[in-house]
């Protein structure tokens, strides 16, 4: 029998599908319900983390200092974790201010190469005795090798464990295990998975890299979260009791929580729509999803073009600004010579 | 007499290379030492190959033997650069300040290249300061009611050493208090992102502003002035978006290609924060050549 510990992003991932349009009242339903179902960490925040609340990624309807005091007010046994990239997210102007507030829990996120630009940030969360760990996004655009060595540096700044980001759900079962294989293998600190269902695959590739030896893993309830969604939690949480591992959370109460977030927090539930199949297909991050919409309506391309558009440029998490860019590039192409 | 002046360069890393290379084409100035922290790193020896005198020793080099040089420019890092300004005002050194520390007066040549004249210490901002408060300056001249700016900049991940990678938080507070203050606007916001995509993507700078109604006509001959004057010290400099109006904000986007000095042509980001100090430094030089004539 083996522990998991779960990570909850609803109230994070979850921002993407609503353009980051939770309200407080939402964040105390769901926190409190979280709470009651033994959630061991609820992350709270913009989709993209602290100080992501931008023209570029979408504006929070409520500050970080909001949303960080009222889940703080409901969660008594859950810890409260936030979500800080760099390049986004200051130690000075946003990352001491959420510890005042009371996050027990940083993750803190680079794009999957680039994890020396979290070294400030994770020794930071240590030195306030926080919990801290490093994510690293897009982990379908490195090999097994290079996931290892960006691991290592995270675990020498001070991670207690990595999470790979599978932020695009590009990832197959297979390039799952292979990854999970050489970084169980090759670091001291638990390894965890984060799910993106575009391809459908979130729940099975979750299993598979916990059958790797992952013990750490992030769902969402009714796996709401930017394009397709994550890992289903209610799901997540009951195979995760019928394979044997052990979560700490009660089965009913996560059930209900489920029932509480769509009553109260989710406005439509993810489903793999034919964008999100594309934008897996393509490698592209799934927070694109709604930015691709609504600019490939405005030039009048076809969404699924732009988004192979925006997996050959090789996009990454945060550059939301080349959409219109390559969408101008598409529509000039299409238009008849004159 | 037309004697260049003598200029040291601190830091051997991407920043300072490429600025050796881009000095020794220079009319009006001379790089009489460039130092670095390793005897035996690349930047170094390069230098050396270039006929170029080398020190790796650091702040210390400059200390030993103060009249090697007018000008320093210090392209270490925003915490070391902390240490080196108290050193070198001592000597009467004029700085030009490649860091993110703030220390100094932020200068952009498109707007004040005059400023060197009055402060012993010039802060060149950012890679991403020098490609967007131009552009930020521009719309806030011809707009009114500018609620917030926004600037986004992608930069290569092969052009970003360490000392950038280490100060991405002092990044970001430098250049949103640049655009505060060339703009007037009080909600500013800078995000950057590094890019390891393969072959690496240039550098790209997206400027937003949030406004109700725009105007674009009066904007586009403002913005296009401005970045001819930029053009005139970063060639690479070119609009690829021109201003849109776009869900309540304008947007507008710049792409810097490198002349591949040092880095390949995708480090825009060494280019622009490098031309701009040789500009801002050029111009002192000639206003001094003209004083002392």
């Amino acid at each position: 029998m083996k522990d998991i510990l779960i990570s909850d992003p609803t109230l994070r991932d979850g921002n993407h599908a609503v353009m980051h349009q939770l309200n407080p009242a939402q964040i105390a339903a769901y926190c409190t319900a979280a709470d009651a179902a033994g959630i061991p960490i609820v992350e709270v925040g913009h989709g993209n983390g602290l100080a992501a609340s931008s023209l570029q990624l979408g504006q929070s309807l409520v500050s970080d200092h909001e949303m960080l005091r009222v889940a703080r007010e409901k969660l008594t046994r859950s810890q409260l974790g936030v979500f800080i990239i760099p390049g986004f997210g200051t130690i000075k102007r946003d990352l001491a201010p959420a510890i005042d507030l009371g996050a027990d829990v940083v993750r803190v996120g680079s794009h999957c190469t680039e994890a020396d630009t979290t070294a400030r940030h994770l020794a930071y969360a240590r030195e306030r005795g926080k919990h801290a760990y490093g994510n690293l996004m897009m982990s379908h655009m490195a090999s097994p090798a290079t996931l290892l060595a960006e691991c290592r540096k995270m675990q020498s700044y001070g991670a207690e464990g990595v999470v790979l980001m599978d932020s695009a759900g590009a990832l197959l079962p297979g390039d799952v295990r292979e990854r999970f294989e050489v970084l169980v293998g090759g670091l001291e600190i638990p390894v965890g998975f984060h799910a993106h269902n575009n391809l459908g695959l979130a729940i099975a590739n979750s299993l598979v890299a916990v059958e790797a030896g992952a013990r750490i893993l992030d769902g969402t309830a009714r796996g709401f979260g930017a394009g397709a969604g994550n890992a289903q939690l209610e799901v997540l949480v009951a195979v995760l009791q019928k394979l044997g591992y052990t979560t700490g959370i009660d089965l009913y109460k996560m059930l209900d929580l489920s029932d509480v977030a769509e009553k109260h927090v989710i406005k439509s539930i993810p489903i793999v729509r034919p964008t999100s199949v594309v934008s897996g297909l393509a490698g592209v991050v799934s927070t694109f999803a709604k930015h691709v919409d609504r600019i490939s309506l405005q030039y009048g391309i076809d969404p699924r073009d732009l988004f192979f558009e925006l997996g050959r440029r090789k996009v990454v998490a945060g550059q939301e600004d080349i959409i219109i860019a390559a969408a101008m590039d598409l529509a000039h192409e299409r238009r008849p010579a004159a | 007499m037309n004697q260049k002046l003598k200029v040291a360069i601190l830091g051997s890393g991407n920043i300072g290379a490429d600025l050796l290379i881009k000095i020794l084409r220079s009319p009006s100035l001379e790089c009489t030492l460039f130092i670095g922290r390793n005897p035996d790193s690349s930047g170094l020896a390069r230098a050396r190959a270039l006929g170029v005198p080398v020190s790796a020793d650091g702040i210390q080099a400059i200390l030993r033997n103060p009249d090697c040089c007018e000008v320093v420019f210090d392209a270490t890092s925003a915490g070391e650069h902390l240490k080196h300004w108290p050193l070198l005002r001592a000597l009467g050194k004029r700085v030009v300040d490649l860091t993110p520390s703030r220390v100094g007066t932020m200068v952009v040549p498109a707007i004040n290249a005059h400023a060197f004249h009055d402060a012993d210490n010039i802060n060149m901002i950012s890679c991403g300061g020098q490609a967007s408060t131009p552009l930020a300056y521009a719309i806030a001249q011809t707009q009114p009611g500018i609620e917030y700016f926004e600037v986004v900049s992608s930069i290569a991940s092969l052009s970003a050493g360490p000392a950038t990678r280490a100060n991405i938080d002092e990044y970001i507070d430098t250049t949103e208090t640049a655009i505060r203050h060339f703009t007037g606007c009080a909600a500013t916001k800078a995000i950057l992102i590094l890019n390891p995509a393969q072959p690496s993507i240039h550098m790209q700078t997206t400027v937003s502003a949030k406004v109700a109604t725009a105007d674009l006509d009066r904007l586009r001959p403002v913005i296009d002035r401005m970045v001819a004057s930029i053009q005139h010290y970063v060639p690479g400099y070119q609009m690829v978006v021109p201003p849109v109006f776009e869900h309540n904000r304008i947007v507008v986007m710049v792409r810097v290609t490198g002349r591949g000095d040092f880095l390949p042509t995708y480090a825009g980001n060494l280019d622009i924060i490098n031309c701009a100090a040789i500009a801002a430094t050029e111009q002192f030089a000639r206003g001094r050549r003209t004083v002392a004539a």
